[in-house]
Order: structure tokens, then C-alpha cells, then sequence
């Protein structure tokens, strides 16, 4: 199978939508593909990989956890808006630990999440086969 | 199944010897293996990340499709889940 450089924009809130919950859909269909899947979160979006998400006022599902599983599907470029995070205040610290196993490092558990600026994120975008924005 | 908090062994026994199958310990491993990785992800797990997981966890000869594919003749995803009382994995076709 041929393998293209996807890459998913997540601009909006975790709830309210349902874009992040049909973007992570959709990347763990193509890294299941075994495609060259990297994320992105920008403006609000970067609030879906935030710590503590607790849905229980709102009635909608908390999904948060399925990211954990974005490194057994390989999926360890995870891009996230340096600006985006502060206009809000947050800082990395304020994201969930998202890890992966590096197969060529002895397994060794390294961290997925880039704190990049909107303009390397251009270049990068520049880089892919696929963008798609959610 | 509609509500994954009606499974039961006794319905997974049920639902494999309806496919011919009696579930061995090696079925139960992956099976339990499927409901821990649901609990933890909310999600079931592609076939690939699934044989990975097995390798890791239960030795090398048993991380490949051609013993998941032994024990789950459907499928370890589309079978072993409908065992385990889970929806399809995401990307199953």
C-alpha cells in the first residue's frame, strides 16, 4: 500500500461539535492504514488534549482518553500551536502526557507532543500529502 | 449487544460455541486483552496495534496475525470484540 503524509488540523473545542471526536475517528482510520499521520492543535483545539476533561454536566461521551492510544497506532507527531496556547495561559504542562514507544530505542517512552510557532507549523503543513482541517 | 454492561463469560462462552469455537485459555487472554485496552481507551484496538500488544505482552510467537487468526477464524478484531462484548475496532472493514 502506498503511503501518503496526512495531517489533521484540530481548531476547535473538545464538545459542543463533533469535529474532534470525527477527526480522531478519522486519524486512527489512517494510521490503522498505515499512513504518515501527524496532528495539529491550533486556536481552540488545543483544549481537546487538555488535562482533568470531565464531561459529566454535559452528557456528551469523554473521549479524551482514546488519544493515550495515538502511539500504539504509531501516530507520535502530535504539533501544538505555540501561540494557540498562549492566548488562552496554558502551557505544556497543562496538556495530557501523550507518549509513544520507540520501536528503534529500545521501547523507550518518549513524549509525541511538539510546541511548535505558527510558522513552522506552515512548513510543516507545506511538507504533507493531505491537510485536513476539522 | 446493545448495552456493553450486559457481557458475561457465560454470553461470550455462548456466542463462540455458536461459531464452533470453545474458548481455551489462549481466547480468554486476548478476549480479557480486548476489554482492558476498551476500559482504557475507549476504543478497540486496530488489528495491528492488537498483535503488537499481544507480542509484548504474552512472547513473540503468539504477536502475529496467523495466531490471532487461529484462534479467531473471523477475525481477532470483528470476532474476538463481538467475544468481548465491544463495538468493532475503529478502521475495521
Amino acid at each position: 500500500m502506498s503511503t501518503k503524509k496526512f495531517i489533521y488540523l484540530n481548531r476547535k473545542a473538545p464538545y459542543g461539535t463533533v469535529y474532534a471526536l470525527e477527526s480522531l475517528e478519522v486519524v486512527l482510520i489512517a494510521a490503522a492504514f498505515e499512513q504518515d499521520v501527524s496532528l495539529a492543535f491550533i486556536d481552540d483545539g488545543v483544549y481537546q488534549i487538555i488535562k482533568g476533561q470531565n464531561t459529566d454536566g454535559i452528557g456528551m461521551k469523554n473521549f479524551s482518553k482514546t488519544y493515550h492510544a495515538l502511539g500504539d497506532y504509531d501516530v507520535n507527531k502530535i504539533y501544538v500551536s505555540a501561540e494557540s496556547l498562549e492566548e488562552r495561559g496554558l502551557s505544556v504542562d497543562d496538556l495530557m502526557p501523550l507518549t509513544y514507544e520507540d520501536e528503534d530505542d529500545d521501547w523507550a517512552e518518549k513524549t509525541s507532543i511538539k510546541i511548535i510557532s505558527n510558522v513552522q507549523l506552515t512548513k510543516i503543513m507545506s511538507e504533507q500529502d493531505v491537510c485536513l482541517s476539522f | 449487544m446493545v448495552n456493553l454492561g450486559d457481557w458475561n463469560k457465560e454470553i461470550a462462552v455462548e456466542m463462540a460455541q455458536s461459531d464452533d469455537i470453545e474458548l481455551s485459555e489462549e481466547h480468554w487472554d486476548v478476549i480479557n486483552f480486548l476489554r482492558d485496552y476498551f476500559e482504557e481507551y475507549q476504543i478497540a484496538p486496530a488489528v495491528r496495534v492488537l498483535t503488537k500488544a499481544i507480542g509484548k505482552q504474552f512472547g513473540k510467537e503468539k504477536g502475529n496475525s496467523k495466531y490471532l487468526y487461529s484462534l479467531f477464524p473471523y477475525g481477532p478484531g470483528k470476532q474476538g470484540c463481538r467475544f468481548a462484548g465491544l463495538p468493532k475496532p475503529t478502521g475495521c472493514i
